[in-house]
């Protein structure tokens, strides 16, 4: 604004001035941004003040953002706590088995959408959107149903055994895995493949030996989210899983150290922490795949 | 399907008929199809069957034995609490939304605004909140907004305010899921505007410029138009997740106080599974289709336009 009323003392004020004011737009942007930071980072932050505290210094009323006393005997309380430790077993066999599963179905068939023409093709990989799109607040209560229904006719108990969200998970990662590589599978150049064809590659070649290293930083962004999402998910293990042993992490947490009235906090903080560190660990080693499976499966398409 | 391409070939002799069933498996869409056969399988089983089934059990009564029909929608609209789920509902997705929006927007701008090398670092933590699975934050959020050591009311305490009942008062209830929703959802606004600021030409900005644009014009006629895209297909995914929230709710009022804070998913939760009546569940969370199928069909068009441009 200061520059049109400088305008007329000549050149050499007015680039002068615009430096000044872009110098104080960029001392604002940062207060801003500080501010935001801190919004943003305070929750995370206030976990890990209260995991480092006593049950008594909790219950003293002093600053709740200090440690008088840091601890660690809510973390070693934790880690040695076999209840715990199941916990967390459960959660990385269902991500891993999930991730897995997601990976072998959703490559082959978004190589098959993206480069192999078959009837129906174009409205399958429509509906693969639009599947991404079908909340799972939606799919519960019949999933719910249908285990009862399923157990009542083979017999299989599939309700209460962590191992059945290995089959649900699938329905919250496939869809979008699918939908970003077949994305990243676009945008490889058809000469690539077409040379392999015709040195004589099958399709299955092609797709392993061309497609899988080529696509490799999409395939690491979709195996991120696969992972995140299957560590995240809340509501099908409140729902399918009751017993203790048989509980993943979140709802471990939350149903087994919230003991009616009496709230542990140092100990729920402590194990909400290590809850959040596998994805902020792989996070903060691979923000830009993260990042970039984040945008591609709205912006590419 | 190889019964087909069998009885297709059964006149001729049967050598060309195993080499006609080995063309047939050769075909070029037949490996695509086997290929898609898993994905289809997933979808069909775990997607449309159940999205069917909550239809039929929707017309079902509490022990699933006699049909109903319509009986659970119309026991629905008669409830009062069914109509402060759905007005709760809209008023949440509609405000964590555009506050979302908002953030992501303004965020979106100062990030971009600094140098190059500063960016990364900053992206960085203002992202955390999203990566976080919202489950363990609310939990955080939880003990923040704790009725008898309330972190915030702690500092509100040091400048004389009284203690504010974040998640015992409706109204409060009310402003503490959206503030928690916000907070984990404007990180997802904020990384999509960034990657949409920065494939606006630079020419535009400056012949803005030279045009004599203010930063007010300039946001106006350059970046919002060239952003039109991402906003609305952000803000359409980000309606829908919203719109069927359910982990924030549930972790910190569970509904409460008084059925208050319930959304769809929370009620479905606390009617069908804990309350152990399906049908009525079923039911109530099938009042999102409608919301939820808007957005889809805005979503679809956008990206089928998109399509056809390139």
């Amino acid at each position: 604004m200061t520059t049109v009323t400088l305008d007329k003392a000549g050149p050499s004020r007015k680039v002068r001035s615009m430096s000044r004011d872009r110098k104080w737009a960029m001392r604002w942007s940062y207060v801003f941004l500080t501010l935001f930071a801190i919004f943003f980072l305070f929750p995370p932050i206030y976990m890990f003040i209260t995991s480092l505290k006593t049950s008594s210094e909790i219950s003293a009323a002093t600053n709740p953002w200090w440690v008088y006393n840091p601890t660690l005997s809510n973390y070693v309380e934790l880690l040695t706590s076999n209840q715990f430790l199941t916990f967390f077993k459960n959660s990385a066999l269902v991500s891993i088995f999930v991730v897995t599963l997601t990976m072998l179905i959703s490559i082959p068939a978004a190589f098959a959408l993206a480069r192999m023409r078959f009837w129906g093709s174009t409205t399958l990989a429509t509906g693969v959107f639009l599947t991404y799109l079908i909340p799972d607040t939606l799919l519960f209560i019949p999933l719910f149903k249908m285990f009862a229904t399923f157990a009542q006719w083979t017999g299989i108990e599939l309700i209460n055994h962590w191992w059945v969200l290995i089959f649900v998970y699938p329905t919250l990662t496939v869809p979008f895995c699918t939908w970003i590589m077949i994305g990243y599978f676009a945008s490889i150049p058809k000469e690539l493949d077409e040379a392999a064809i015709v040195d004589g590659a099958s399709w299955l070649q092609t797709l392993l030996r061309i497609f899988v290293p080529v696509a490799l930083p999409g395939i690491i962004a979709a195996t991120i989210f696969a992972f995140t999402v299957s560590w995240a998910q809340f509501l099908y293990p409140l729902a399918f899983t009751s017993s203790v042993d048989q509980q993943v992490l979140p709802t471990g947490i939350i149903t087994t150290l919230i003991k009616g009235d009496v709230f542990n906090w140092g100990q729920i903080m402590t194990g909400a922490l290590l809850g959040a560190a596998p994805p902020l660990i792989i996070y903060a080693f691979l923000m830009d795949y993260y990042i970039s499976g984040l945008t591609a499966g709205a912006t590419k398409g | 399907m190889v019964d087909a391409a069998q009885s297709m070939t059964q006149p001729i002799r049967a050598r060309t008929t195993r080499s006609g069933l080995r063309k047939f498996f050769e075909r070029k869409s037949t490996i695509a199809f086997f290929m898609a056969l898993p994905l289809m399988l997933l979808i069909t089983i775990m997607v449309i069957y159940p999205a069917f089934y909550s239809l039929h059990l929707a017309t079902l009564n509490k022990s699933m034995q006699r049909f109903v029909g319509f009986g659970n929608f119309t026991f629905l609209f008669k409830r009062e609490t069914f109509w402060m789920v759905v007005q709760q509902s809209c008023f949440f997705a509609i405000t964590a939304v555009i506050f979302k929006a908002l953030i992501g927007f303004v965020v979106a701008h100062l990030v971009h605004n600094l140098p190059d090398k500063g960016q990364r670092k900053w992206r960085g933590m203002l992202l955390v909140p999203w990566v976080i699975p919202p489950a363990m934050s609310t939990l955080a959020w939880l003990w923040l907004f704790d009725p008898s050591y309330s972190a915030f009311n702690w500092i509100l305490a040091q400048v004389g305010i009284g203690p504010i009942p974040w998640t015992g008062d409706a109204s409060w209830a009310r402003f503490s899921v959206i503030l928690v929703n916000i907070w984990a959802g404007a990180p997802f606004f904020l990384i999509m505007y960034l990657a949409a600021l920065k494939s606006v030409p630079e020419q535009l900005y400056e012949a803005a410029a030279i045009d004599g644009a203010n930063w007010w014009q300039r946001i106006w006629y350059v970046t919002l138009p060239m952003m039109r895209n991402i906003i609305a297909i952000t803000t359409l995914f980000s309606l829908i997740v919203t719109f069927a929230n359910f982990d924030i709710v549930r972790i910190l009022t569970a509904g409460g106080p008084l059925d208050k804070t319930h959304l769809f998913a929370t009620w479905a939760f606390r009617i069908g599974i804990e309350g152990n009546d399906i049908p009525l569940g079923a039911s109530i969370s099938l009042f999102m289709v409608p919301i939820l199928a808007i957005a889809a069909i805005f979503i679809l068009r956008d990206i089928n336009k998109r399509g056809n441009e390139a």
